[in-house]
């Protein structure tokens, strides 16, 4: 019991962050039609620039951030969070603008492989010296070590405890603030009304007025914010992090894009859902089945789910027009 | 002057057959001569250079019959040619130990072991070609994306239960002793560190011989019934339904056929010297490069997938003094390509279409 | 209008053809760069992962032999000889490291190699080295069969077999542990990892232990929280973790989270200064087998750390150091070698003895393996601390 509820709350929170980045690849998707490989760059783009941040602000509060001795007050994580969201989505901007805009009327093959091409681009400056470097890092410890509850399983002669801690509390709140704001744009303001628009047919939406480049731009500004929120609470989760060109990161934006799929690209509540299902599938699959395959049963889900139901679980049926 | 062309209906069997093999006869003689001037006249660096172009122009043209005739998306061509480069190892590295008693060459050019290396590739191709008939089967239902994404897949779970695999068997009284469950469930091919041990047999005689094997089989796909069915299938589903194309047949024919170059090409590439074939290979990452070649060289164009392949084959190489900067180099020349020819380098053209007179020829209009 | 020579069926495979030679003679008659050595350099070639998933460990290697080339050139070189070091990057991808190898013995023509970290790659590269007669001298590869590949080959660090039985002997024997049950969390994507576990298990059941679980990891991975709960159910003695110390931090975060109290146990890919400030007090308690001890008061010992912490702001971890050494093994068999044959410098090679190095006192044994003690450490805040020492063949 103390082991399924352990699963439980890591699937929860793990569950977040593959809906925040999904949020991205399908809200991409659900404009342009095309999958955006560069969106992992940016989640670690969100991730690297987090720790940057936070190596250079805790010295001037008087913490060390390799060896803290006290943690820092919370809003020194509000401001690093939201300083990474501006970049990530400034780097968003400027990628669609100067790499997507002018194949907009290109085969979709080649925004394929001219967002492969960003992707590596972005890995191999990540890795520069003078960028982020190559080595993993430590991401300062920016959260005090609170456990908000603690749930105590007997287990024949032993006591197993569950730990809930603050960690989990703030990614799970993050992001699901997150996704009530994003649910409130798109479906209650001027913008999302557009951006539905755009997404249901983007010349109609031109001839009925609507900027389509500029609700392409700000897709993306949202996109790669959301990015950086998921790649900002993913090391406050994970504070060991890989270097920035390691394959790691692909896998992770890969494994979100899977949940958008399986959640219906395009819908971005699918999306969420899609997060939520890969999460429980890999956390109870390599717990209850075997660790070995843990990277398979996402993939044998994604495509259980595509053969059964292609449009994914909440998308809707496409005609064939003739 | 122009001679007329032989008609083919009413030529003698013997000629329709030496004009059926012509080619690949130039081919084979093109491969003799690269084999035995080039490494004399560059060293063995650029002729390995040279070798590891003419595996990526088998990859490339191959997955160029999915990606680019027949129009589906497949991102798991690596896959393939991990099987076919798995299956072929084994056949020569097991085969060498039960015939030969030990994994080393065997036979000089052409030798004994030279055959036993196209036996194992083609025995590879057609290992990866039943992959390619199941991984085809769902293009049946999925389209565009959605298939893409299935093969990425097929290829990462290829890479973890590649992992899982046992231990190489290491000498001969050991192969003797295994049984076939021992040898074959799981393979004993390695594992995570990949098959070692497998005889460095490819050259630039077998390489360029199976180049000249599927590019011509290429290029009489493409200009043949069945190319037409999967450039129809590409241009417009439900139109080539209504003109009475099958096209669940075309698609999964694309898939079995493009599986089995890779995999001829994996045999090659696994017995490549200073090549350990390993899981990693069947990953996304290698697959993106073909992909890459593809439409870089232009859809459906046979000659610019294969100037793609050798581009960006060299490329990685000679940008080798750019140190840690050479990938980023890399990476803002795709990125360019993409943005300053986004049809790729001859678009839908094969090369000698940009010829004007040949433009005209009433036999060979575009594909 | 047709051309006079191209009809007929001939035009359906001259063409192909024709583009098929062009295509092959364009990849092959590029013009390289031309690397310039004049008379009073000797070369010497490095391979490794610069870039990609692995660039931490092949960074750190050439940063450990570019300091050893350094030292040896301001000490007026070999005979007199300046010693340049070429360096290319493989990827972490086993073709390039043969195009990498191939270009570095066909085309630079360098005296020796050294290099790859990953053994998967070493055995890549290593038969071209043993073709071209160049001798090669891999750092960290630590999987037995590299330097069966033949008389070139050589390396300075352990076999996984040795370190596999220290450690189950360590965990069996040490008085604080005293282990029965086991339970194994090994990275089944990295060669060393899967190799060290194998090792580990066999010697371990040999002494009569018992391996409770065996659970698995792919380098990279951020979440092992269904792992460790499955080895917290089977209450383990100890945990040995076989793998990169970039994972390991993540393990011991999240074992300590998930209240699993046993300790861990690893292997030289644990040592660098990252994992106590990844792991900070998660990994207080852990042991760990190493080539030698950072606390080690010899002057060979702390003369490099203190240079290379003065070059590249950081304690040097495991690798930089197996690269320094590989780099001076080499450097001394030069000085010693009566020509820079690839034949007399590879005899030499296989000569060495004692040699004071900072990773131990290495001697080259008859399969050219280095044979030298391991020291196990354990972690005591943040720091690792001497333990106890374990002689080969004891």
């Amino acid at each position: 019991m103390a082991d399924f509820a352990q699963t439980l709350v890591t699937a929860l929170a793990i569950g977040a962050l593959y809906a925040l980045i999904a949020l991205g690849y399908t809200m991409v998707y659900g404009i342009l039609k095309f999958i955006n490989f560069a969106h992992s760059d940016i989640v670690v783009l969100g991730a690297w620039s987090s720790y940057s941040l936070a190596i250079r602000l805790l010295p001037r509060l008087g913490l060390d951030p390799h060896n803290p001795t006290s943690t820092p007050p919370l809003w020194v994580g509000a401001v690093v969070l939201i300083v990474a969201m501006l970049l990530c989505s400034f780097v968003g901007y400027v990628i669609e603008r100067l790499a997507y805009r002018p194949l907009r009327r290109a085969p979709r093959l080649n925004v394929l492989i001219t967002a492969i091409g960003v992707s590596l681009l972005l890995q191999n400056i990540g890795q520069l010296d003078f960028v982020f470097g190559a080595s993993p890092q430590k991401m300062p410890d920016l959260l005090p070590d609170w456990k908000l509850a603690t749930f105590a399983f007997a287990e024949g002669e032993t006591t197993r405890q569950v730990v809930i801690s603050l960690v989990d509390a703030v990614i799970f709140g993050t992001a699901g603030t997150l996704m009530l704001v994003l649910e409130y744009l798109i479906f209650h303001t001027k913008l999302g009304t557009a951006m539905r628009a755009v997404s249901f047919n983007a010349d109609t939406a031109a001839l009925m007025g609507i900027p389509v480049d500029r609700v392409v731009s700000f897709t993306f500004v949202l996109g790669s914010a959301l990015a950086a929120a998921a790649g900002f609470l993913y090391v406050l989760k994970y504070p060991g992090m890989s270097q920035p060109a390691h394959t790691i990161w692909v896998l992770l934006g890969l494994k979100a894009f899977i949940a958008a799929v399986i959640g219906g690209i395009g819908n971005v509540r699918g999306a969420v859902l899609g997060g939520f299902v890969i999460a429980f599938v890999e956390q109870f699959g390599a717990f209850y089945v075997s660790s070995n395959y843990r990277d398979v049963y996402v993939f044998a889900l994604l495509i259980v789910i595509l053969l059964v139901k292609p449009t994914g679980l909440l998308g809707s049926p496409v005609r064939e027009k003739v | 002057m122009a001679n007329p062309a032989p008609n083919p209906l009413n030529a003698s069997w013997p000629s329709t057959v030496w004009h059926g093999l012509q080619p690949y006869a130039a081919g084979m003689v093109l491969a003799v001569i690269l084999h035995f001037t080039l490494p004399g006249m560059v060293g063995p660096y650029y002729s390995r250079i040279v070798i590891d172009a003419g595996i990526a122009m088998i990859l490339a043209v191959s997955l160029n019959i999915v990606n680019g005739l027949t129009g589906q998306f497949s991102i798991g061509h690596a896959g393939f040619m991990t099987v076919g480069g798995y299956s072929a190892g084994m056949l020569t590295y097991y085969g060498s130990l039960w015939l030969w008693d030990a994994p080393e060459k065997h036979g000089g050019f052409l030798g004994s072991g030279e055959w036993l290396l196209a036996g194992s590739c083609l025995a590879g191709g057609l290992v990866a070609a039943g992959m390619g008939y199941v991984v085809g089967l769902p293009s049946l239902r999925l389209r565009g994306d959605y298939l893409a994404i299935v093969t990425l897949g097929f290829g990462e779970i290829l890479r973890v239960v590649l992992q899982q695999t046992g231990k190489v068997l290491e000498d001969p009284e050991a192969l003797h002793a295994a049984s076939w469950s021992d040898l074959l469930c799981p393979p004993a091919v390695g594992g995570a560190i990949g098959f070692s041990g497998i005889p460095k047999y490819t050259n630039l005689f077998w390489v360029y011989a199976f180049v000249t094997f599927t590019v011509v089989a290429a290029y009489r796909i493409k200009y043949s019934s069945i190319g037409r069915g999967m450039i129809a299938v590409r241009e417009d589903e439900i139109a080539a339904q209504a003109m009475g194309v099958n096209i669940a047949r075309q698609k999964v024919l694309a898939f079995v056929l493009a599986a089995f170059f890779a995999g001829t090409a994996g045999g090659l590439f696994a017995h490549e010297s200073g090549v350990i074939i390993s899981p990693k290979y069947a990953g996304f990452q290698r697959s993106f490069d073909y992909v890459i070649m593809t439409v870089l060289g232009g859809r459906g164009s046979i000659s610019g997938v294969m100037l793609a392949a050798v581009l960006l084959t060299s490329l990685p190489e000679l940008l080798r003094d750019f140190d840690q900067y050479r990938l980023i180099v890399f990476a803002v020349l795709l990125v360019g390509m993409m943005l300053l020819r986004p049809q790729g380098l001859f678009g839908i053209h094969e090369i000698w279409e940009f010829f004007p007179r040949h433009r005209a020829s009433p036999r060979r209009p575009p594909a | 209008m047709t051309s006079l020579w191209l009809d007929g069926a001939c035009r359906q495979w001259i063409r192909p053809g024709v583009w098929c030679l062009v295509a092959a003679v364009l990849s092959g008659c590029q013009p390289g760069a031309t690397t310039t050595t004049a008379s009073n350099e000797i070369l010497i070639g490095h391979y490794g992962s610069m870039t990609g998933s692995e660039a931490t460990f092949g960074i750190s290697t050439d940063n450990g032999i570019q300091m050893a080339v350094e030292e040896i050139n301001a000490a007026g070189g070999i005979h007199g000889k300046q010693v340049k070091l070429i360096t290319y990057d493989d990827k972490g991808d086993a073709s390039e490291a043969g195009a990498a190898v191939t270009r570095l013995v066909s085309k630079d023509r360098v005296v020796a190699v050294l290099g790859e970290v990953a053994s998967g790659l070493s055995l890549a590269g290593a038969p071209i080295c043993q073709e071209n007669g160049v001798p090669m001298v891999t750092p960290s590869s630590t999987n037995p069969k590299v330097t069966k590949i033949g008389d070139m080959i050589f390396r300075v660090c352990f076999i996984d077999p040795f370190q596999g039985s220290v450690a189950a002997k360590f965990a069996r024997e040490h008085a604080g542990l005293k282990a029965q049950k086991a339970a194994i969390l090994y990275d089944q994507s990295a060669p060393y990892s899967v190799g060290l576990q194998d090792e580990f298990e066999k010697a371990f059941i040999t002494l009569g232990g018992e391996v409770v679980s065996s659970q698995q990891y792919q380098a990279g991975d951020q979440d092992f929280s269904a792992q460790l709960t499955a080895i917290r159910a089977a209450g383990p003695d100890i945990i040995f973790v076989p793998g990169y110390y970039t994972d390991v931090g993540n393990i011991a975060l999240q074992a300590k989270k998930l209240g699993v109290t046993s300790p861990m146990l690893g292997g030289d890919g644990w040592d660098s200064s990252k994992l106590g400030e990844i792991a900070g007090d998660a990994i207080n308690g852990s042991f760990y087998s190493n080539h030698y001890s950072h606390q080690d008061p010899s002057a060979r010992v702390q003369d490099f750390i203190k240079k290379y912490a003065a070059k590249h702001q950081q304690t040097p971890d495991g690798l930089a150091a197996l690269g320094y050494d590989a780099a001076r093994i080499l450097f001394e068999a030069m000085q010693r070698a009566k020509s820079l044959s690839g034949a007399d410098l590879a005899a030499e090679l296989a000569k060495t003895k004692d040699f004071d190095g900072v990773t131990g006192r290495i001697s080259i044994d008859a399969e050219r393996n280095a044979v030298k003690p391991a020291v196990i450490l354990e972690m005591k805040d943040g720091q690792p601390t001497f333990v106890t020492s374990i002689a080969p063949g004891t």
